[in-house]
């Protein structure tokens, strides 16, 4: 048999879109992310949760090569992150779509033109087939009626959707999620969360979804990574994420005050503090 | 905004600045007086030309026929050596004079040039040959009370 | 000690003049950078156009009325004391020179770097506050050539023309003032400027001034917006930056 070679992997024979093999990255001396493995498999929806500020978002950025790893490798699509150059990135990029944390939605264009911009920046089209696209993307996410409006006159739950509609525009191989059920209210989380589900499964596509909404994704993903500062602590399926004895992850999922993660900041005692002398 | 409206108001912009451009240059400015903008140069050598200084106008008869160029000393002669740009559909004879003169009497200084009768005409860097100087005033003080005392003296002079 | 502290002090004023440096080494750069990205801005013109329209097309009514004022006020003082010389006729040559040559592009420039420089500091910054700079990175498209270049040269295309919307506004300003309500010549006045205004030496220099100081705002504050830390204080000192250098 012919030698492929390690470098020109096809992608069609990639079965791991997504591959992460002993990460280190750090924000100057401070080490955010230690010894990360992951991996996505092609058509899956995958959940990256932890607590705020564990380096679940950090690991997004790593994902869409906008940072880049100290050590280990970033292997997206069967191309590696690291050293990449400019033009190879971009390139790559055109086959993600990313949905940002609240729609990052440009606000001087109309919702029409945010979810037309990736056509009218990248593809030839004709301004009538953008056209139809566009409306068909609208309507996929149910908000086709507000087509006209600025960014600024919809509200939470309308804008992520956009903003989903957006980042499905050009049938992205993989999307990324950045919190998109941060800050919404019940219903618009759950249409949120169908969308998801459904988006991926029609375009055939991969998701990976960064949040810290339990309940909601544990729902829609067919499996989670729990990052705990800066480590990967848990894995698995939805049923072993529920099913977990971990104490870390049950107080997490059932929201418990008090666990591994204390309520208490270290301190010294409360009576050191008040001034109080032991009798 | 709708593109058209957006178009039209950046086109009325742009046309209201090249209009104040025109203004600027043909009503505030001398374009229009400067007729072609093509000049030839003509030199002339003062033995002093006062408050003279670049830009200054050449004026033939009143008329503005032309600007000091550069004013610099000739170190061979000890003169100053004013060149002209004069717009070159103004034509001067060879036998040109050219004085430094003041408009009133603490206005600023400019060159005059007076026509002569020669049938051949200054040709680009030629040399004007006739000039006059500029009249300082303190010379002109002095030459008058000089000539005052040398005046009285010989009135003195004569009545013994 | 005395000397300790002189010695601290010393070094405050280096260490601030290479933080001083180190800006303008940076905007320079960023201008270089904004050039290199430059062709997308002049392929799909109309992106240049849209923010000539809010650089250029919303500043001018601040422009030609402060125009107009600052034209009558120096026609009313320039009368009042050239009248001491008995040269009031002048009043044209001075108001003329005055702005064409310095106050034009000058008061032009600040006038458009606290309209319409802070408010591209603001939107830069705003647009990356909220993630749309990196939302433009993610879908492949460099914000560089499709945010800062477009509104670097709707600026430097704006300011020129605002600069001598200016300078004409003053002088009918002071036309107004010293012709119509004093009754100074009306021959002499335009004469007079007409002789002691050059064309290429005043006109079209104060024109590549205001050129040159259109290149330096908007570069300031495309660089203050882009460099802005994501937050509503960083942004709101972005803008703060760009008006005062």
């Amino acid at each position: 048999m012919p030698d492929l070679g390690s470098r020109h992997v096809s992608v069609v024979s990639v079965t791991n879109l997504v591959e992460i093999t002993e990460l280190n990255f750090g924000y100057g001396s401070r080490l955010v992310l230690k010894g990360i493995n992951l991996t996505v498999r092609k058509g899956s929806l995958v959940a990256i949760m932890g607590l705020s500020g564990c380096g679940k978002t950090t690991l997004l950025r790593l994902i869409g090569g906008q940072l880049q790893a100290h050590e280990g490798s970033v292997m997206v699509a069967g191309q590696h992150l690291n050293n990449m150059s400019q033009s190879d990135l971009y390139a790559l990029r055109r086959r993600l779509g990313m949905m940002f944390q609240f729609g990052a939605l440009f606000t001087d264009l109309s919702v029409y033109d945010n979810v037309a911009f990736q056509m009218h920046e990248h593809t030839s089209l004709s301004e009538s087939v953008i056209r139809d696209l566009t409306l068909m993307k609208l309507n996929a996410v149910g908000l086709r009626g507000v087509q006209s409006l600025m960014p600024s006159e919809l509200s939470g739950g309308m804008a992520r959707r956009v903003a989903l509609a957006r980042a499905t525009a050009l049938d992205p191989e993989l999307i990324l999620y950045d919190e998109p059920f941060a800050g919404l209210d019940p219903i618009s989380l759950g249409v949120i969360g169908q969308l998801i589900r459904r988006l991926n499964d029609a375009l055939g596509a991969t998701s990976i979804l960064v949040t810290h909404d339990v309940q909601e994704s544990l729902k829609i993903v067919d499996y989670v990574y729990f990052v705990s500062e800066g480590v990967i602590v848990a894995q698995g399926t939805p049923e072993q994420i529920r099913a977990s004895t971990l104490p870390f992850v049950h107080q997490f999922i059932w929201g418990e005050a008090d666990g591994p993660m204390p309520f208490h900041y270290p301190a010294k005692t409360m009576a050191n503090d008040l001034g109080l002398r032991e009798v | 905004m709708e593109r058209s409206t957006l178009n039209l108001l950046v086109g009325i912009f742009v046309l209201l600045g090249f209009f104040a451009f025109l203004v600027l240059a043909f009503k505030v400015g001398n374009l229009s007086a400067g007729g072609s903008g093509q000049t030839y140069t003509l030199v002339a050598n003062f033995d002093n030309i006062g408050q003279l200084k670049e830009r200054a106008p050449v004026r033939s008869a009143g008329v503005l026929v032309g600007r000091v160029k550069s004013v610099r000393f000739d170190p061979v002669h000890y003169t100053a050596e004013v060149r002209m740009a004069i717009d070159t559909q103004f034509k001067f004879p060879k036998d040109t004079s050219a004085s430094v003169l003041t408009s009133g009497i603490l206005g600023e200084q400019y060159i005059g040039l007076e026509a002569g009768g020669d049938d051949q005409m200054l040709k680009d860097g030629d040399q004007i040959k006739l000039v006059q100087g500029a009249v300082v005033l303190e010379r002109l003080i002095g030459q008058f009370l000089f000539n005052k005392a040398q005046d009285s003296s010989a009135a003195k002079g004569a009545q013994k | 000690m005395v000397l300790e502290s002189t010695l601290r002090n010393i070094r405050l004023v280096g260490d601030g003049t290479l933080k001083i440096v180190e800006r303008i080494g940076a905007t320079v750069v960023f201008l270089g950078l904004t050039l290199t990205q430059s062709a997308t801005s002049f392929r799909r013109f109309d992106l240049v156009i849209r923010e000539i329209f809010y650089a250029g097309v919303q500043s001018l009514i601040i422009i030609m009325v402060s125009g107009l004022f600052v034209g009558m006020v120096l026609g009313l003082q320039g009368r009042e004391t050239l009248q001491n010389y008995g040269s009031e006729q002048s009043v044209g040559v001075l108001v003329a020179l005055s702005l064409v040559r310095e106050l034009g592009p000058v008061v032009a420039a600040l006038l458009f770097a606290s309209r319409a420089g802070s408010a591209i500091t603001a939107e830069i910054g705003l647009m990356k506050a909220t993630e749309q700079l990196s939302a433009m990175e993610m879908m492949a498209i460099n914000p560089m050539a499709r945010v800062v270049a477009p509104r670097f040269w709707g600026g430097v295309i704006s300011m020129p023309l605002l600069a001598m919307l200016f300078s004409a506004m003053g002088i009918i300003g002071g036309f107004l003032v010293a012709v119509v309500l004093i009754g100074v010549d009306d021959g002499a006045f335009w004469s007079q400027m007409q002789a002691a205004v050059d064309f290429r030496h005043d006109i079209a220099n104060g024109i590549i001034k205001s050129l040159v100081f259109g290149i330096a705002v908007s570069a300031i504050a495309t660089f203050e917006g882009y460099e802005a830390s994501p937050t509503a204080e960083g942004v709101y000192g972005a803008t703060t930056r760009t008006v005062v250098s």
